[in-house]
């Protein structure tokens, strides 16, 4: 089982809009309130109220600053979270088969009743998107939210990860990354979506938009004959608004 | 990555014991009797404490039986069956050292090979990972199946062997070494790549994205100092192979013996630690800690 | 591949229930699902009006909000010194006899003497109500420490204010330009508009001397120095003026640029706006060449034409405006330096405005008619929108700054026109269709009318006989006569002080104004627990209504422990801060979707039980019984005005008439069948144009905003600042102080200007401006107790640019030593390049008090965390004139935060912050160890 499918029928998967999102952590927390209901055992959180507090979170937001060589540094929010890798370096790792990915829809699960919480696949993951769940022992990761996407007790439009339903600013998209001509597929055609870490090897599902170039609105010359000044002093821009009047 | 003492012992005493046993297997030294039992139960003691030890950091040790299911991709998994396997075969070898005083050859050679692959898995868990550029070199198993011969001759008392082992030995450590430090470099993997962003510019991690901490920068995060860490392989390997050559070439006396054996194995230990700390995965990049 | 089974649907909850979030003004819809009665999962509410499904992380941690360990339990009466966290557990007929004890005297004898004040509070039509009836003046909610010069400059200038009050068109907008926005209140609109915006390809402009967030998406960043926006943007309105790319049809149309103005020096009328006998503005009509007022059918007011009468020149606005804005003084090249803006640059923003407002205008077809009665056949569109917040109004010259911000909107044309900025219905209203202050008071009797509103000259000022502030936080004096949501950042420091009086009682809710939402906060401290000669507190009594552990409570003298948001009713009323959109009007409620597991009662539903003990005639029956047995009672059956009550939904007796309609008993449980909200939607044609749109009047007056249609024209000009700026010239018989009378002539003008603040912050030995920022996923200070949010925001290091790093030998973690002129913290720093060189930040309200909140003394907020606000204060620093100035805006009082001036120095290696406080003794303990949170099993 620790095999990874040759193929799986679809492949889905998100895709998250650098261009777009704000750093508004809305997807860490509805994704940390859907599964702690949710899919296997709570996300726990430990020194909850005190010092070192930590707890396991599927989807985190970092925070890069970019230097051009010329103008202003930029400030890129980059949620992450599983990739949902075609070559899933996690799954192979596991000795016991707790880590696989899902034939029918290339969803990568932990089964966690299998899991020893040897901590292996987390090891295995170039991308930080596994965390061992301190009171469970067991590994906990992105479900893509499997238990919703399905879920006939939602109605059709929820069927789409929490983390997706609620950004605020629609910077992620869930799909079928598979189907060339789904949504996302060509999203990712349209703005040059990017894989993560490509050399090593992952082939992630999960594709990244990268920002659209800034601080790029033309220089003043190019602007200037939006300004041409119609008179230089007060006096003469009263006449020019008399004339200007007239005609409307 | 966190050196958690439990997979330091692990490493470090399973390695040890699979290379006595190794050395028993081949017949070396011919024991047999109480004399076999007393080697047999030093390895014993190191290859199965270590294996517990190692399931110190497992989040449920409980479960541990099912490691075994998945040998066909898993090299945790197929080191649970060579480790298990060298155990039993060796077991059997034993008893008819021990209580029959007879050697049966070719159970002692199976048990010999499956020690040896044990340790071969043990090291593949680590080679294996493209995330830690570190650790995934070809050296890498190289380097666990030299300490590990070494460290069972200088157990079984091969003076000779230990001798040229433990050069070997040295040698390999020093090379990972130098080969390791160049090793996220030549992986290619950067912040750049981790992010996507280095077409607009240089890219610097700004705000980790909790202040407090997590599994990920607890367990893949681990900073030490260049220096701290130059002194500490200077002294890892005087202990491993300098000290024990030493007292090799003297005269051969009972004493200096054990003490060899105490300084290869603090040796070992802090090679370990440093094979922990030292290591750096990717996944650091994405908190700036690269 | 034989893989496991999972079940795929799960079932989600028992049952879900729908109402409204609280953990900001956003006040978005929620669909709270229960399992076994409990919180399991929160989401956004799809139909929602505001949200439409979406919902931010504080938001989403709502369970963790609603099942805090920091929540108060029961009535607490204070038993050590003020300040220990001393506390005995009472009933709540003790703790209601106690408030009753200490109010009805003071009604009886001198009602001024309770001062009632409300903080983040979502029910101020109602609180102002209670406080009106019990007779005091002195009531305010937070605004004026907030943003009361964004909405009052908005107001007076446009009839309506960014903050929540209006949006940008979402749909149609091309260029979208953003001052000083971290977050605001409209936090998830504004999050789904810039997706909109971004989706199409329009573009952003941010300026704000921190590039994250909103900023850090934007595609144009200009990272300004604090405190010069208003020189910007008028450097923008002398570039647009110059080159005539201005909206000269909207101008003459529906602002009063064409207004004439009276221009003898000598006249106490000089500067004032001709007017006719019934008090309409008078324009030349380009088509006549005849003075008329503005509004008549036909004219067509004339931006450019004078008049002459009984020897006295009148000029329209517009001149004036050209006088004023063309002159070099606002010349690009005269500002860039000071702004921190290149020249080119101002001028190539200046020109994308001008060139996606006027090159790529568009027409909607949507026909109209105008106030005069003109027919129109279409709406042009000018696809050119603002927004601005905080960053702008905090400032001393933050009110003239967002005037000049609306004065680049209207001349361009892009105020309520497709693609522009759009009011939310109760606006746009005239702000001389809101009340005046009132503080005319009858010991044992209601207040004569509202506490807060609008001045339109001294007369209006709330000044009693010999002068002196009637009100105890001094607001509509001449210290800041335009401030119409009074002062709460002052009324502690003027009850110490007995300046202008002394009271007996302070009654606060729901803010925590002993840390973070005052200025000096350990002054604050101080004047909480001084005591006087006889050894009694100079305050003499607190009565605190909090629901949880804050900083606050511990000074507090009796607390009234409050239900959380999903335990009780709450009314987000078109009276007050409604939740409606530009196309809609809507308002909401909140019910008690989970029962309180403690002792804890409703505030407002408090306030009715306390109203009726007190007598309060607006609470009590005739016979003398309580009039509204809760909130959720009032909410129904009370009436402003006949058939307008509380919520416009579901009026009249089968609940089938929206805003004006007779009580409908059954109006809650409509409420709550139709997802908590209710919804009214503009029609077609009425949307935009709305000031001078009949339809949209029409429609106003019919859903009970109005009582008349009430079209007015936009005051670029605004008159009443004028006014007193005459009396400060010595005109009339309200006379300002003397020392105040050339403030009130440089910072009044009529026409927006800019002036400096640096100098009164001592910028030249406190060179650095340091700010404070909202955390998106945290509320401030109540974030702190929510176990997921605290792990995002934990402490809050100071943000350096890269300059300021290297200049002091900084790197990443080291501390460092701020001074400002008033006070000293020591911090730790970290480094940020995409930051203004002259500024440094952090985040607001992470840092904590020890012992506050459930939290470990240990926390990292305690330890590491910290606050701007010790280096804030009040007072601007002496002058040596042996005045103390306030730290305000002098026209509206607007607490100036963001002026802010300090010098960093490296610091030894520190485990705390600094300064550090004793520990405060927790009422309720502390947190539990660790969390594994699920409901169902
Ligand atoms: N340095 C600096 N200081 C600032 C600002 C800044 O930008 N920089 N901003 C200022 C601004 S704009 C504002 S508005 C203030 C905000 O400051 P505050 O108004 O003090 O806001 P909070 O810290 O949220 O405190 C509100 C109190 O309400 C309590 N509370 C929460 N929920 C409930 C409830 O359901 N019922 C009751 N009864 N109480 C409840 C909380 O426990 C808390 O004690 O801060 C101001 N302070
Ligand atoms: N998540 C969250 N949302 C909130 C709140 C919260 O605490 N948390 N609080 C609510 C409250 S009470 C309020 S008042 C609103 C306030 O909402 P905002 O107005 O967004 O408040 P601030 O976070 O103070 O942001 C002020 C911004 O102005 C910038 N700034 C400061 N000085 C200048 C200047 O001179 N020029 C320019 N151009 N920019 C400047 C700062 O860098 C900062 O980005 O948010 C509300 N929404
Ligand atoms: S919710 Fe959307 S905007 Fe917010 S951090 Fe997540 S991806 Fe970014
Ligand atoms: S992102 Fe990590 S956990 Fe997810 S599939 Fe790829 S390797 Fe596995
Ligand atoms: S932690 Fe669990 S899922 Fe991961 S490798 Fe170990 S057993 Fe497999
Ligand atoms: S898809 Fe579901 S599990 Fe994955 S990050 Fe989003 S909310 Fe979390
Ligand atoms: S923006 Fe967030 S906190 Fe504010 S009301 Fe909406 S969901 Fe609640
Ligand atoms: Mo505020």
């Amino acid at each position: 089982m620790t095999s990874l499918p040759t193929s799986t029928d679809r492949k889905l998967g998100l895709v998250i809009d650098l261009d777009t999102c704000v750093g508004c952590h809305a997807c860490v927390i509805s994704c940390k309130g859907w599964n702690t209901e949710n899919y296997g055992a709570p996300l726990s959180d430990q020194n909850a109220y005190g010092a070192d507090n930590s707890g396991t979170f599927l989807n985190r937001v970092h925070s890069y600053e970019v230097q051009p060589e010329e103008g202003a540094a930029q400030l890129i929010h980059f949620p992450k979270s599983c990739l949902h890798c075609e070559d899933a370096p996690c799954v192979t790792v596991c000795p016991t088969g707790a880590s696989y990915k899902r034939v029918e829809d290339g969803i990568v699960l932990v089964n966690e009743s299998d899991c020893i919480g040897c901590g292996l696949c987390a090891w295995a993951c170039p991308y930080g998107a596994r965390e061992l769940d301190q009171a469970e022992g067991v590994m906990k990761k992105c479900t893509l939210c499997v238990d919703r996407i399905y879920n006939e007790n939602l109605p059709e439009e929820d069927r789409q990860p929490a983390c997706v339903r609620t950004c605020p600013s629609n910077a992620r998209h869930f799909g079928d990354l598979s189907d060339p001509d789904s949504d996302v597929s060509k999203l990712v055609a349209a703005r040059g979506g990017m894989d993560l870490m490509p050399e090593q090897g992952t082939r992630p599902v999960n594709k990244y938009l990268p920002p659209r170039p800034k601080d790029a609105m033309p220089e003043f010359d190019v602007l200037a004959p939006f300004l041409e000044p119609v008179a230089e002093e007060p006096k003469g821009f009263l006449g020019w608004l008399d004339k200007a009047l007239e005609k409307i | 990555m966190h050196p958690a003492p439990s997979v330091i012992f692990f490493t470090t005493f399973s390695g040890l014991g699979f290379g006595l046993l190794v050395w028993l297997g081949l017949g070396y030294p011919a024991v047999t009797g109480w004399t076999a039992f007393v080697f047999f139960a030093i390895a014993y003691a190191m290859a199965v404490g270590g294996l517990l030890a190692s399931t110190f950091h497992l989040g449920r040790p409980e479960r541990a039986i099912k490691a075994f299911t998945q040998w066909r991709s898993s090299w945790l998994s197929r080191e649970a069956w060579c480790a298990v396997g060298a155990l039993v075969i060796m077991g059997l070898y034993a008893a008819g050292l021990v209580f029959a005083g007879t050697r049966i050859a070719p159970l002692g050679i199976l048990g010999a090979i499956l020690s040896l692959a044990t340790v071969f898995t043990t090291s593949m868990i680590y080679t294996q990972l493209k995330t830690i550029p570190r650790w995934n070199m070809s050296i890498t198993p190289v380097k666990f199946l030299v300490l590990s011969l070494a460290g069972g001759a200088l157990l079984s008392g091969q003076v000779q062997a230990a001798l040229l082992l433990l050069v070997i030995a040295g040698v390999v450590q020093g090379l990972t070494w130098i080969m390791g430090d160049k090793a996220l470099e030549a992986s290619g993997t950067s912040l750049k790549t981790a992010t996507g962003l280095g077409g607009a510019g240089s890219v610097r991690s700004f705000e980790p994205p909790h202040t407090g901490t997590n599994y990920l920068l607890r367990e893949f995060v681990h900073d030490i100092g260049r220096k701290h860490s130059q002194k500490l392989r200077l002294i890892s390997l005087v202990l491993m192979a300098g000290v024990p050559i030493l007292l090799l070439i003297l005269p051969f006396n009972h004493f200096f013996a054990l003490l060899a054996v105490v300084s290869h194995v603090a040796g070992v230990l802090i090679a370990r630690w440093l094979f922990f700390a030292e290591a750096e995965h990717v996944v650091g990049l994405y908190y700036g800690k690269r | 591949m034989n893989q496991p089974v999972i079940d795929l649907s799960p079932k989600v909850s028992d049952e879900v229930r729908k109402t409204t979030c609280y953990m900001c003004a956003c006040r978005c819809g929620i669909n709270v699902h229960l399992k076994d009665g409990k919180v399991a999962y929160i989401e956004g509410n799809k139909d929602h009006p505001v949200n439409q499904g979406v919902l931010c992380a504080k938001g989403s941690a709502g369970i963790m909000q609603v099942n805090a360990p920091s929540r108060l339990r029961k009535p607490l009466k204070r038993v050590g010194e003020r300040g220990s966290g001393e506390f005995e557990e009472i009933e709540w007929d003790e703790a209601l006899k106690i408030a009753t004890d200490w109010l009805e005297p003071v009604r009886r004898k001198d009602p001024s003497k309770l001062a009632f004040f409300t903080g983040r509070d979502q029910s101020q039509s109602f609180t102002s109500f209670w406080a009106q009836n019990f007779g005091t003046p002195n009531y305010a909610a937070h605004g004026g420490f907030c943003s009361v010069n964004m909405a009052a400059a908005g107001i007076y200038t446009m009839g309506g204010a960014f903050w929540e009050f209006g949006q940008p068109d979402w749909d149609h907008t091309k260029l979208f330009m953003l001052f000083g926005v971290a977050e605001d209140h409209d936090s998830n609109p504004i999050k789904m508009g810039i997706g909109k915006i971004k989706k199409r390809g329009a573009r952003v402009i941010g300026v704000n001397p921190i590039r994250t967030g909103y900023n850090a998406v934007a595609d144009d960043w200009v990272g300004i120095t604090p405190g010069t926006d208003g020189l910007f943007i008028l450097a923008m309105v002398h570039c647009l003026m110059k080159a005539g790319k201005i909206d000269l049809n909207y101008l003459a149309q529906y602002t009063n640029a064409p207004v004439l103005v009276n221009e003898d020096e000598k006249s106490p009328e000089y500067g004032l706006l001709m007017r006719d006998e019934n008090g309409k503005e008078l324009v030349i009509d380009r088509v006549t060449g005849k003075l008329t007022p503005f509004d008549q059918p036909g004219v067509r007011p004339d931006l450019s034409a004078t008049h002459r009468e009984a020897g006295v020149t009148h000029r329209p606005v517009f001149h004036k405006m050209a006088d004023m804005y063309l002159s070099d003084d606002y010349a690009p090249e005269n500002v860039a330096d000071r702004c921190g803006i290149p020249a080119k640059r101002i001028r190539a923003i200046a020109a994308e405005l001008a060139r996606v407002a006027f090159e790529e205008s568009f027409e909607l077809d949507h026909s109209w008619t105008d106030f005069r009665g003109e027919k129109h056949d279409k709406m042009i569109g000018r696809p050119v929108s603002f927004h601005a917040m905080r960053g702008i109004s905090a400032h001393a010259n933050g009110f003239q700054t967002c005037r000049a911000l609306h004065t680049l909107q209207i001349i361009l044309g892009t105020v309520e026109v497709p693609g522009g900025f759009r009011f939310k219905p109760p606006y746009p209203k005239p702000a001389t269709a809101h009340p005046k202050p009132h503080v005319g008071m009858t010991p044992g009797g209601p207040l004569n009318g509202p506490h807060l509103g609008f001045t339109h000259g001294p007369e209006d000022l709330a000044l009693l006989e010999d002068g002196t502030p009637a009100r105890i936080d001094k607001a509509f004096t001449w210290e800041n006569p335009m401030s119409s949501h009074g002062l709460m950042h002052m009324v502690i420091s003027n009850a110490w002080a007995g300046d202008p009086y002394k009271i007996d009682v302070l009654f606060m809710y729901m803010a925590n104004m002993s840390w973070n939402s005052s200025m000096n906060t350990r002054g604050v401290i101080d004047m909480l627990t001084d005591k006087d000669e006889s050894g009694e507190y100079i305050i003499p009594k607190i009565i605190y209504s909090d629901a949880y552990s804050s900083e606050m409570v511990a000074y507090s003298d009796l607390i009234l422990p409050d239900t959380t948001y999903l335990e009780r009713h709450d009314c987000i009323s078109l009276l007050d801060r409604p939740i409606c959109e530009a196309d809609a009007a809507a308002d909401a409620i909140r019910w008690p979707v989970i029962e309180p597991d403690r002792d804890v009662r409703g505030f407002q539903s408090m306030l009715c039980d306390l109203g009726a003990r007190l007598k309060l005639p607006g609470f009590t029956n005739e016979d003398g019984s309580q009039k509204y047995a809760d909130y959720g009672d009032y909410i129904v059956n009370h009436e402003r005005r006949p058939g307008i009550g509380p919520l416009a939904g579901f009026r009249g007796a089968n609940g089938d008439k929206s805003g004006r309609g007779e009580v409908n008993p059954h109006q809650l449980e409509q409420y709550i069948e139709n997802g908590g909200f209710f919804v009214e939607h503009i029609p077609e044609g009425s949307n935009y144009y709305k000031p001078w749109n009949t339809a949209y009047q029409d429609w106003a007056v019919e859903m009970g905003l109005y009582d008349k249609p009430m079209p007015y024209l936009f005051s670029l000009y605004v008159e009443p600042m004028r006014k007193f700026q005459l009396a400060a010239e010595g005109h009339g018989d309200r006379q300002p102080p003397d020392h105040l009378r050339q403030r009130i002539i440089d910072t009044m003008s009529p026409l927006p200007v800019w002036y400096s603040c640096e100098e009164e912050n001592r910028a030249s030995e406190f060179p650095v401006t340091a700010l404070t920022q909202r955390p998106m996923a945290m509320y401030h200070s109540w974030g702190s107790q929510n176990a997921w949010l605290r792990q995002l925001h934990g402490h809050n290091p100071l943000y350096l640019p890269t300059k300021l790093m290297r200049e002091n030998d900084l790197s990443d973690g080291d501390w460092a030593t701020v001074t400002s002129p008033h006070g000293e913290i020591t911090v730790p720093v970290l480094e940020m390049a995409a930051l203004n060189e002259n500024t440094v930040w952090t985040w607001n309200a992470i840092g904590k008090r020890k012992g506050a909140w459930a939290l470990e003394e240990n926390a990292p907020e305690a330890t590491r965390g910290f606050l701007l606000n010790h280096l804030i204060h009040e007072l601007l620093p002496p002058k040596g004139d042996g005045l103390r100035w306030a730290n305000s805006d002098p026209v509206t009082g607007q607490a100036a935060w963001f002026d802010l001036k300090v010098r960093i120095t490296k610091a030894a290696t520190a485990d705390e912050a600094q300064p550090e406080f004793a520990p405060i003794r927790s009422p309720v303990g502390t947190g539990p160890k660790n969390l594994t949170w699920k409901v169902g099993k």
